[in-house]
Order: C-alpha cells, then structure tokens, then sequence
C-alpha cells in the first residue's frame, strides 16, 4: 500500500498543499490555505446562473432537460416516491453495503439476468455514491491491494476531468491511454491498443461503458473484442465506468454491451453504475460498485474489504436514492414505465442531434458536422477550440465547457437555431 | 506474470458493532435484547420515525417545484445556513461575520473524514488527539485519511467518570499545532461529560497550547432535550473566538439515520479564509463523491426553518429524552433490586444515548451467551434500545456476571 498524506502525496494530489511547519501556523490557523481553483464544470452552471442575457443556452452539466429546457423527475421515479411514503419505510442506517436488493438489481440490470457470474453468486456488489462514489472507492481498493502494476490507472484520453483527481486523491498515479482522434473525429483503436501492449502486464484500464464522456465517441462491438483481446493477453484489469445505461441508445442491454462481452470473454471486470442519468436520480447519489471475482468465497473477501474503506469516508449510503430504483426495478409495470421514459429522453437527444446539424447546414457551414449525428450520448464533443468557447459564451451567451463539450441534453426546439448560428458565427 | 486475481485479497474483520447486530437477527430466542447499535428505539423496541420528519417528506413530495437536480458540492444552501445557525446560534460571531465555512456531509462520519483529508492535505503531519475511549471508527476515519492518531485519558474505569486530572495531563503534552477530536455532548460511548467549569478550563487549555478543536456533534438536543444547552461546548469555544472544526450529524436528533445528514463546519479567523477554505473542502468532496445526497438534507432544513415544524420537533425530542431517562432510571433501579454489588448511580448520572457499564469483554461474550443480551464487547449498552418489558432480564444477566 502507497503511503498517503505528507507533503509529497498531498502535492501529487494537486490541490496546492502547503506544508507548513507544526508548530508556527496556529496564530493564523487557515492563513496560508490557498484559494482552489473553481470546478469547471460545476463552476460554469454558477456562472450561467449569473448571466441575465435572455438567449442564454447552458450546455454545460450533465443533466436532462426536457424540451421545455427544464429539469424533468420520470413520472416512474414520482410514483416510487410515492409508493414509499406510503409504506411508510423507516429511517434506520442501511448497512455499509447499501441497500441488498437495490444492489442485486443493479448487478441485474448491468450483467443481464442470464449472467453466469451473476448466477453462480461470484460478483462482490456494494451500493455507493453514484458514479463518482464507485470510482473512488475502486482507486481506494486498487491502492490499498496494490492491484494494478506500478498503482497506476490508465484513463481514455480525454475522459471525464473529475476521474483524474478521484484516482489521484486515492493515491494511485493516474496515466492516459490515447483514444479520441481530433482528425477522424473519432475513436482510434489502433493508437488505443498500442497504448495497452505497451503498459505493464496487469495494468489497470478505465473504460467507458457507453456514451463516452466527453467525446461521444464508442468502439463498435467489433473494436471492443480486439481491446478485449488485447487486455487478456496482457492481463489488464477492466474497470468499466458504466453512467449512461439506457440513456445512450434508449436500450439498456445494448448499453451494456461493451460490459457484457467482456464479461462472457473470461474478464474479471469491476463495474461501476450510476443512476443520476438514466433515472433521473442525480442529487440522490444513487449508484453502485461490483467486482468479477473467481469464487464466491473470494467475492465475500472482497466485499469486506471494500467495506472496510466504506465505514470511514461515510459508514453507510444514503437509502432514499437507492429505495427509488429498487422499487421501480423490482415492479415490472413500473419498470416497463421506466424503460419508456429512459427511452424518450434518449430519443429527444437524438432528434436534437438530427436539428443541430441540418440547422448548421442551414446556416452555410463548410464545416463537417457528422459528428454530432455519428457520436451518443449526452454529449457531443464539438470540435470547436477554447478561444471560440470562450466568445460562444461572452459573446452569443452559450456555455459549454472549455474542451467544446456540449451537452445535448441542453439543446431544445426552440434555442437549436440560435445555437447553430453561433457555432457557424464562432467557426466560419 | 501471474493472471490478476484477488486472491490475495484477505477477509477483513466484521465491524465490531454492525457485527453485532448480524448475530442478534440470528438469534430466534425470545428473550433475546439487543442493546448494540446506537439508534433509538420507542416503547414497543421498534425504529422511530419522528412525525415532523413525516409531515416535512410529505410537504416534500408534493412540492412540485422541487427537482432531483444536484446540488452544489457544498450541498443545499438552505440546509447550510440552518446548521451553522443550529450548531453556534444565529447570534455567534463568526456566524454573522461569515468567518464559517459549512459544508453539507454525509452525516458525521463524512463530515469528520472531509475535514480530515482537508487537515491531512494542508497541515501534513498533523497529530489527532481523540479521547480514550470514544467511537470506534474514528480511529479509522483519520488513519485512512493519513493522518497519525493518539489516545488522551477520558475515562475513569474506576469511577466510570471523567478522569479530568488525566486528561488536561495529556492535553498538556500535545505537541503545538495538534488536533484534539471533543465530543460536544453525551460522549460515545461513556455517556460522561465535561461540566461548564470543566469545559472552561479546556478551552484554555486548547488556546494557550494552540491545539485545534475539532468537535464531534452527533447528539445536539438528543442529550438533554434542550438544543442550546447541548451545544454549550462549542459555543464557548466560538465566543472566545476559538477557531475550530465542527462535525455535526443529524442521524439521531432527527432519526434521519440512513439519509445521511450532517454538515462540517470550519470556524475561520476572516471571511476570506472561510472562501479560500470553502473553496479546498470543495476540492476534497468532489473527486469523493461529487456532492452530497439531496433528500435527507432537504427535510432537515424544512424542520429547522418552518417554526412550525421546529417547535413540534422540539417536543418529539423531549419525548424521546425523557424514555430514555425513563429507561436509564429503570435500568439501574432494576438492576439494584438484584442486590448486585458496587454502586450503580453512574446509569443515572451519565447522559446520552449510552451507557458505559464497565463489563469486560467476557462477561459481555457471557451476557450473550447465556441471557441473548447483545452489545458490543466494550460494554456499552445502548440505553435507547432498552423498553420496560427487558429491564428484569438484562438486569439479571447483569448480575450474573459480576
């Protein structure tokens, strides 16, 4: 295990440490403590709000909005909540690996019923705070068994910017595996698995189960058998960042593709799931965590270890997130309900790529726009540079993150022409 | 190179007191007690849910301007005023001169292992002080933090009382610059607190050796029914302008247990280090968990701001208080009427959800065994989880070993 704090690690941690002697500081205690930089994703939804320019667009978070460009709770996830206050559940602590059913329908649902891991009671689950939650507690396991070689974890380049410094603060070194080609606009497999032959055996791999974030940008089924294969014969270790389950293409079993043949290929994946996207659950946390492991034995070992880095970050998780999906995963009406609703957001994102770039054809842009088509998810990844971001936001009062990531979920009938025009404004 | 496996990985030990429970649920005899885990329990033994907390979720859920969406990695605004108001008194100091910095945490576990990584990141280094004994996990919460720990006298095994003497002896030795963990009120698991003169004496202590305060509140107005008086601790120390650390959970004031409310508060000695550290607790939550779980939070901050509401929680809490001191004089009255040697007014004297009996491990392992009484192997009984229909039997098995 790599030792943690002391100044060395807290400075790899990037959050601008300061180690000042034990004994002089306490005359002005928090005197020398930085201001940190300001999130930037989080930080450009607060500076949206700032702005009173009534064409504004945020395209930043990662969030649905309805057509109406308004948050949107699923009607199945409202009449859940119903459900449970009904039944009137108590309030007493889960235990430290969250909610059992919930967890046994989250492996259901990321595995597929028929998985023989799955059956054969070999896969060590944990309920965690959504996404993030389950990433962090894999650096935390990863770090503390010494799992990957050298404690490194690979990660797409790019990839979501929180997971550099989740894997950072749990103490491994955080490496890049090349991925998306700015030039093809795409996936390139060849650079990717080169960067796999040439890691250490028994590296670590993070991967994007679908939808990639930020890019958009998926291998094909075909692509990923060849990285399946790739990652066998090196004895990489697969880490599957699974947040958009449904949301990607609206069919939850092609979602999980990706998981799936690695699984049925011999792999011992880890799988982290959220449910802010696909459920609409975002600020409930709701999420999990599992393992593939080789025996039932050896997942019950697992499982208690990762309860041991659970009970001192926060004991127990947050039941009411977790008490939604298990009710509505466990009601096959609500269920059904569910699948329309995840479906029609889906569904929407796509109509919307299809708008952005037949109204930037519109607008008489030169440029190749397929991209916004061709790539799934919630986000598209734009192409444009952060000069022209920046003047989309001060200028036309779009926000996106500085990388070009737009957020699709943001786009609706109604703003889409604006939009295209000042792209092909910022671009021409 | 050998395929990657998890072999190696080891079966981690059961947590001392979740385990415990695991082997009551196991157990189908009748008479079995369990007075393990620290959450109440009502007359009849079951789990309470307060009626505000009801009315506030039902208020809630048909508030239709209400979303799912995240909340900022501080958490809910409201909910951050309220607490901070709640834990120093809307008329602290720092409080109105914005010097606190509040963050929204995953009750007080969270809470207390956000501050940590922040004091681990920033003061590397760091000795932490936590009183012998006190909750189990929070060895572990600072340990895995990377932060090194050490014991300081607390208990008088003997008296069963505050080795005051004792205490400020090993205060005194804490090296300049360390972190002292206080527990504001009713003390895990001892149940025995500092007096008003005593807590004077330890706030000197702390500033004229420039130790840091970081207090653990996880009983506010659960320990005597009265809010103010419970946070009398803290707010001594913030009127003296103390700067500190505050964890606070709302798990057993409010039975909201598995909502995972709490909040850390960092008392600062100027507005802009309360930005600047606002800004570094940030940089710890998000690569942790993003930002805090909205639901819980939620019905905390209704409860505090509704007057309504606060007054009628106020009036669940006394209830609650007065079962439990109800069962505290129950107990030892029970427990005297078996003749059992030695003095037993420590039950009564001793505050909070616990009671801290003294029992060797063994003659707890013995009390399961032969009576099903089910705690943890330190001997503390969780008073709140005891009715009048088992006062005669845990008083028995009580008895039994001694």
């Amino acid at each position: 295990m790599l030792a943690r704090g002391g100044v060395a690690a807290a400075a790899a941690r990037g959050r601008g440490a300061v180690g000042a002697a034990a004994g002089s500081r306490l005359a002005s205690t928090w005197a020398e403590v930085p201001m940190g930089p300001a999130d930037p994703i989080l930080g450009l939804t607060e500076m949206y709000n700032k702005d009173t320019d009534p064409r504004k667009v945020s395209l930043g978070v990662g969030a649905y909005r309805g057509e109406d460009g308004k948050p949107w709770v699923l009607p199945s996830v409202r009449a859940a909540e119903k459900k449970i206050l009904e039944d009137g559940v108590n309030k007493e602590y889960l235990g430290i690996s969250g909610l059992p059913s919930f967890v046994d329908l989250s492996l259901r649902f990321g595995y597929g019923d028929n998985s023989a891991p799955l059956k054969e009671g070999r896969i060590a689950g944990v309920q965690t705070l959504s996404g993030t939650g389950a990433c962090r507690l894999v650096g935390e396991f990863f770090n503390r068994f010494g799992i990957s070689a050298q404690n490194a974890i690979y990660m797409p380049n790019p990839t979501w910017g929180n997971h550099i410094p989740i894997f950072r603060d749990a103490g491994m070194e955080v490496k890049q595996y090349t991925y998306f080609d700015r030039d093809i606009v795409g996936v390139n497999v060849e650079g990717m698995i080169k960067d796999m032959k040439d890691a250490p055996d028994g590296s670590a791999f993070l991967l994007h189960a679908c939808a990639h974030n930020p890019t958009g940008s998926d291998p094909t089924m075909d692509q990923w058998r060849e990285i399946s294969d790739v990652m066998k014969t090196k004895k990489h270790v697969p880490f599957f960042d699974c947040a958009y389950q449904g949301f990607a293409s609206g069919d939850a079993e092609k979602d999980a593709g990706a998981i799936r043949l690695f699984v049925d290929e011999g792999h011992q994946v880890l799988l982290g799931q959220s449910f802010a996207k696909n459920f609409g659950l975002y600020g409930e946390r709701v999420g999990a965590l599992s393992v593939v492991c080789a025996d039932k034995d050896e997942a019950a070992r697992v499982e208690s270890q990762l309860k041991l880095l659970i009970r001192p970050m926060y004991s127990n998780p947050p039941a009411n997130g977790a008490r939604i999906v298990q009710t509505i995963l466990s009601d096959p009406a609500l269920e059904k309900q569910w699948r329309e609703e995840c479906k029609s957001m889906a569904d929407r994102i796509i109509r919307m790529r299809d708008l952005l770039k037949s109204n930037l054809e519109k607008e008489g842009s030169s440029r190749d726009w397929s991209h916004v088509t061709d790539q799934i998810g919630m986000f598209c990844y734009s192409g444009i540079t952060e000069d022209q971001v920046l003047e989309m936001r001060e200028k036309h009062h779009v926000y996106m993150t500085k990388d070009g990531r737009i957020s699709m979920a943001g786009v609706t009938k109604e703003n889409v022409s604006y939009l295209a025009a000042a792209l092909h404004e910022v671009t021409k | 190179m050998a395929p990657i496996s998890f072999e190696k990985v080891e079966q981690g030990p059961p947590d001392a007191i979740l385990g415990v429970k695991t082997r009551f649920l196991a157990d189908d005899s009748p008479e079995s007690v369990n007075v393990s885990v620290g959450a109440y329990r009502d007359a009849q033994g079951k789990p309470l849910v307060l009626e505000v907390v009801r009315k506030a979720e039902k208020a809630i859920l048909e508030d239709a301007s209400r979303n799912k969406e995240y909340l900022g990695i501080a958490g809910d605004v409201k909910f951050r005023q309220a607490t901070q108001e709640f834990c120093f008194g809307a008329d602290a100091k720092s409080v109105k001169e914005g010097r606190v910095a509040t963050v929204q945490a995953l009750s007080g576990t969270g809470a207390l292992r956000v501050g940590a990584e922040f004091l681990a990141t920033h003061f590397a280094g760091t000795k932490v002080y936590i009183p012998n004994p006190t909750w189990g996990n929070h060895f572990k919460i600072f340990g895995n933090a990377g932060l090194e720990t050490a014991k300081y006298t607390y208990l008088n095994p003997a008296t069963r009382g505050l080795d005051f003497e004792g205490m400020m002896k090993d205060l005194e030795q804490a090296p300049a610059g360390s972190v002292v963990v206080l527990h504001v009120c009713a003390h895990n698991p001892t149940g025995v607190d500092p007096t008003a003169e005593q807590w004077q004496k330890i706030v000197d202590l702390l500033t004229e050796r420039q130790l840091l305060p970081f207090f653990d509140s996880a009983y506010q107005g659960f320990a005597s029914g009265d809010v103010d008086k419970d946070a009398y601790a803290v707010r001594l120390f913030e009127s003296k302008g103390q700067q500190m650390m505050v964890a606070q959970s709302y798990s057993k004031n409010m039975g909201l247990y598995g909502e995972r409310v709490g909040a850390l508060n960092v008392v600062c000695p100027s507005a802009g280090a309360c930005a600047r550290v606002m800004s570094q607790l940030e940089l710890v939550i998000r690569p942790m968990y993003s930002n805090p779980p909205r639901h819980g939070a939620a019905i905390a901050a209704l409860i505090l701001t509704d007057p309504k509401l606060r007054e009628e929680w106020k009036v669940e809490l006394k209830g609650i208080v007065d079962r439990i001191l109800a069962m505290r004089k129950g107990l030892r009255e029970a427990i005297e009427a078996t003749g059992a040697p030695g003095d037993w007014s420590f039950i009564t004297d001793q505050i909070g959800m616990f009671t801290f009996t003294g029992l060797s491990a063994d003659q707890v392992a013995s009390m399961e065994k032969n009576y099903h009484i089910y705690m943890p192997s330190n001997g503390r009984i969780s008073v709140a989880g005891l009715t009048s229909d088992k006062l005669e039997h845990v008083a028995k098995a009580i008895r039994s070993v001694l």
